[in-house]
């Protein structure tokens, strides 16, 4: 028998060993940041300055998509939970809730930016300008007809509206489980289903009949399809539409175009503010967490000649930048009462 | 007698050789099929990576003195400073603090082109601001843009600023994964292995044992992946997208594949020499250990290698763990947040700059040259000690 207590002895130091190291690591001098996808890219932007012009640690940068993102920062003010989290939608007061629930009370919000949402097509194709409504019912499970919901007859653009090209219906769009589709359900198909007659309510479910193909969360295949079917059109954010200009174009929503003055300005209706959410009972016991969201409300990061604009991110107006500085500054407290409505 | 066995073929012959050459070329087909699939992969990686192991670089006087230090976009001329990569920019006050003789001084340099400028000049991207082409054609020139080998994608992190990403980091990352793999799971997997073999009795415990162990070799990887988040990380409190997490996660995939290579090689040694040394009186244990282990050690060893070459290449356990992530700096430890090449391929992949379409590539066809020598090395070792009986 004296063989196996040999080898079973072994295993055992060999596992204490491991799980010894792991509990004695716990002091933290790096910032972890968590989130949404769409912001990934500015956080990590910022992450990466504030690594290379500081003496402080590269922040990491964890994309979970909002959901995600709360849901891991809002497990309690431990040391080994997220520190900042961001989010392309406001936190829900029941996300708050969760938050208080396990301890995280004193939570700063800060908006960054705005997003665009663009319904692109290839560059070859006509040009084409769509209401809300109009994309509601090309994507829309069921239309109102003759008064009554009905599965969507639709598949040709002209079979929607007259005016409307003599063109097969086929969108290639975000997953379910993309923030983005939560954007497109709320801002156009929950806005076009009100403004036509015969929807009850809000409508947003989206048909199932291979007209609307969900793409995964890679919005560069949705480029390339879009380059190869003239058309196809795409739903992906603003920041790709910038990159691929030489091979895509965007249609233009209720007559106003997919351009950063016109998102900015809100004249362009599918767009959306991104938001960070810090976690302020950590900026005492993480080293320059306080100075890497400064860094991010800078003019140098989110202002109008800031380099995050290069890299997609519509900049607010200078004097909303402002505000949400002195909101930092003053460390003003989410409260439910500002997350609804 | 004679006449019944006629030598001449007979249909039935001919029938039973047009089926062995039909199989034979179904076969050949098979192959054929595959080879061409891995051409078309390797081509179009090679395609499409190739760039990214060259950079465009422009030569430029920069200008290092107080001014500069402070206000970088002046340290080089107006027309140059556009067409440069803004991470040389953010770099100079780094420079001059390590090498203080550079103050006070202009030096003629090769910088780093920008991404913009760099996919135009390779053809990836045609359109470029006026304004910068202008001044790049006037470089060009004067003889003043080159490209150079693309020292970056191997020595920097990742980066935002696609001219200044790299897989370093991601080596970094992926050298501690495979350490703490080696060192949980080769021991216990070939302890596991021995004793399954030599020792243990055949009955219907380690029989459960066995058809456990070749199940859990066949187990999608991303429940690895969620056993690692609740055991390592929320019981162990293993500091989550650290190597330690990732190498502890990968370990539980390798482990079968360990036990189960380990337990062939043992077999493959003959009974023979188990007999031989115990009929002169060794102990089992001392049989195993002298001789039928270090017979058995290539297979153990080529069993290993191809477990650490699986787990190399794994990414969808690590999504859960959080290792894929921005993690540029090189981790310094085990406990330290990391990312390996598989994450850093998944995460290029989707940037929406031009200029990652190639770095993608390019890191898919360094993933893949380093497995081939791992495979290799995992071939040789088995052509070269392998004893056969």
């Amino acid at each position: 028998m004296k063989p196996r207590a040999q080898s079973s002895l072994r295993v055992a130091v060999t596992t204490a060993a491991v799980l010894g190291a792991a509990g004695a690591a716990h002091a933290q001098d790096q910032i972890r940041v968590v989130g949404s996808s769409t912001v990934y890219p500015f956080s990590s932007y910022v992450a990466e300055e504030f690594g290379a012009t500081t003496d402080y640690s590269t922040p990491v940068v964890e994309s979970t998509g909002s959901g995600g993102g709360f849901k891991l920062f809002c497990q309690g003010v431990d040391e080994d939970t997220p520190d900042v989290t961001n989010a392309s939608r406001r936190m829900k007061p029941s996300e708050l809730k969760m938050c208080q629930e396990n301890g995280v009370e004193d939570v700063t919000e800060n908006v960054i930016g705005a997003d665009g949402i663009v319904f692109a097509q290839s560059k070859q194709g006509e040009t084409i300008d769509l209401s809300r409504e109009q994309i509601t019912l090309a994507v829309a499970a069921k239309v109102p007809k003759d008064g009554e919901l009905v599965d969507n007859p639709y598949n040709r653009w002209s079979d929607i509206d007259s005016s409307l090209p003599d063109r097969e219906i086929l969108i290639y769009g975000p997953p379910t489980s993309s923030g983005t589709r939560d954007a497109f359900e709320e801002l156009v198909m929950e806005y076009g289903s009100e403004h036509i007659d015969g929807y009850d309510e809000g409508y947003t479910t989206i048909r199932q009949d291979g007209k609307y193909v969900p793409s995964g969360e890679n919005d560069n295949l949705i480029v390339q399809k879009l380059a190869q079917n003239e058309a196809a059109f795409g739903i992906f954010g603003f920041s790709f539409l910038e990159e691929n200009r030489d091979k895509v174009q965007a249609a233009t929503i209720d007559g106003a175009e997919a351009k950063r003055d016109q998102i900015s300005s809100g004249e362009y209706p599918i767009s959306r503010s991104l938001f960070f959410y810090t976690k302020n009972a950590h900026l005492e016991e993480v080293d320059g967490m306080e100075e890497y969201v400064d860094m991010f409300l800078s003019d140098q990061m989110i202002g109008d000649r800031g380099y995050l604009k290069g890299i997609g991110l519509i900049p607010m107006p200078q004097d909303q930048i402002e505000k949400e500085r002195s909101e930092w500054e003053e460390r003003v407290k989410v409260s439910a009462s500002d997350l609804e409505g | 007698m004679t006449d019944r066995i006629s030598l001449t073929p007979s249909r039935h012959l001919k029938k039973r050789y047009r089926a062995e050459k039909r199989f034979k070329a179904c076969c050949i087909g098979a192959l054929v099929l595959a080879m061409a699939f891995l051409v078309l992969f390797f081509t179009d990686m090679i395609r499409q990576g190739y760039s990214a192991f060259y950079e465009t670089q422009i030569r430029a006087e920069v200008t290092y003195n107080e001014d500069t230090v402070e206000f970088a976009m002046d340290s080089v001329s107006e027309e140059v400073f556009p067409l440069v990569s803004r991470a040389f920019f953010r770099g100079v006050p780094r420079q001059v603090e390590n090498n203080p003789d550079l103050m006070d001084t202009t030096q003629t340099q090769w910088l780093t082109a920008k991404a913009d400028v760099d996919q135009y000049l390779k053809g990836h991207s045609e359109s470029l601001d006026p304004e910068m082409k202008a001044s790049l054609e006037q470089l060009q020139a004067d003889g003043d843009v080159g490209y150079g080998f693309n020292t970056g994608l191997f020595f920097s992190g990742d980066s935002k600023i696609p001219s200044n990403a790299g897989l370093w980091s991601a080596f970094v990352g992926t050298f501690y994964l495979m350490l703490v793999v080696l060192a949980i799971s080769f021991p216990i997997g070939v302890a596991t292995a021995i004793y399954l073999e030599e020792f243990a009795p055949d009955n219907r415990f380690t029989q459960a044992i066995e058809i456990n162990i070749n199940n859990l070799a066949a187990v999608p990887s991303i429940l690895f992946g969620l056993l690692g988040l609740a055991i390592f990380i929320n019981f162990f409190g293993v500091p989550r997208s650290s190597a330690l997490a990732g190498g502890l996660t990968l370990s539980l995939m390798t482990l079968p594949v360990i036990i189960i290579s380990t337990r062939a090689a043992l077999k493959a040694v003959p009974q023979n020499i188990r007999q031989g040394a115990q009929a002169v009186g060794a102990s089992r244990w001392q049989a195993v250990r002298d001789h039928v282990l270090p017979l058995a050690l290539p297979g153990i060893l080529t069993g290993t290698i191809i477990g650490i070459a699986q787990a190399i290449g794994e990414t969808a356990p690590l999504l859960l763990i959080g290792m894929i992530a921005y993690i540029p700096d090189a981790p310094g430890n085990l406990t330290d947040a990391a990312t390996v090449l598989p994450a850093q391929i998944f995460t290029w992949a989707g940037m929406p700059e031009r200029a990652y379409v190639s770095l993608t590539a390019a890191g898919i066809l360094v993933l893949l040259s380093l497995l081939i020598v791992l495979n290799a090395t995992a071939v040789i070792l088995r052509n070269r000690f392998e004893r056969r009986w």
